[in-house]
């Protein structure tokens, strides 16, 4: 495919209460299959699908969040992490996943998918994309 | 009349749990459940508002909706009791009457 157009997925959801975190996940995996340049946002609430030690044995929901260490085998390797969204939650870095991708260009090296971003950040990658989905 | 008031939604994306919290008499029980479970959670944006809250009310959160979203019990404001769904159902049954914050 000749024109390759930057896609944002902007996630704003808790996981489980509602149904838009899962949701934007599987239209996430549909899209890879599309070969663009994807890039994943997650805002406010949104911050929560990535936690790390998810168990939804006790509420009789599937646990989807292992999906996400997946990502980085469709190329998805651009996720970003608003650094405000995680400190009015009380939570950092160490509290969601560690989500990698490996780097062919780089003799298959082992690289971070999470890049935790200000909120002025995440406005110019929001400008900069040319295809937004919401969830 | 005790009353057990529940709040489902996140306080961070609606207002439920502070328009309950503003709405609630002294020794009513508050229970947090699915998304509204974010909100026993410790140094955010909004746990002063639920520790003073906690002057003249009792605060639950659902242990499941936690478990559920990652988030380890070692996180929540300290006094917040943690109850499973027959807590759940406990605390049901032993207040005259349910508001549910939706």
């Amino acid at each position: 495919m000749s024109d390759v157009k930057k896609f944002l997925y902007v996630n704003r959801k808790a996981p489980y209460g509602t149904v838009y975190a899962l949701e934007s996940l599987e239209v996430v995996l549909i899209g890879a299959a599309f070969e663009q340049d994807v890039s994943l946002a997650f805002v406010d609430d949104g911050v929560y699908q990535l936690t790390k030690g998810q168990d939804t044995a006790g509420i009789g929901m599937k646990n989807f969040s292992p999906t996400y260490s997946a990502l980085g085998d469709y190329d998805i390797n651009k996720i970003y992490v608003e650094k405000e969204s995680l400190e009015a939650r009380g939570l950092t870095l160490d509290d969601l996943q560690h989500l990698t991708w490996e780097d062919e260009d780089d003799d298959w090296a082992e690289k971070d998918s999470i890049r935790v971003v200000s909120a002025s950040e995440m406005a110019e990658i929001m400008d900069q994309s040319d295809v937004v989905l919401s969830f | 009349m005790a009353m057990l008031h529940t709040v489902c939604k996140s306080p961070f994306e609606r207002d439920a749990m502070k328009s309950c919290l503003a709405h609630v008499v002294s020794g009513s029980s508050v229970l947090l459940i699915e998304d509204g479970v974010v909100g026993a959670v410790d140094n955010t944006a909004v746990s002063d508002l639920v520790k003073g809250a906690m002057e003249n009310v009792s605060l639950f959160v659902l242990g499941e909706d936690l478990k559920a979203r990652g988030i380890s019990e070692d996180k929540l404001i300290d006094g917040i009791t943690v109850v499973d769904y027959s807590g759940f159902v406990d605390l049901a049954t032993k207040n005259d009457n349910v508001q549910s914050w939706v």
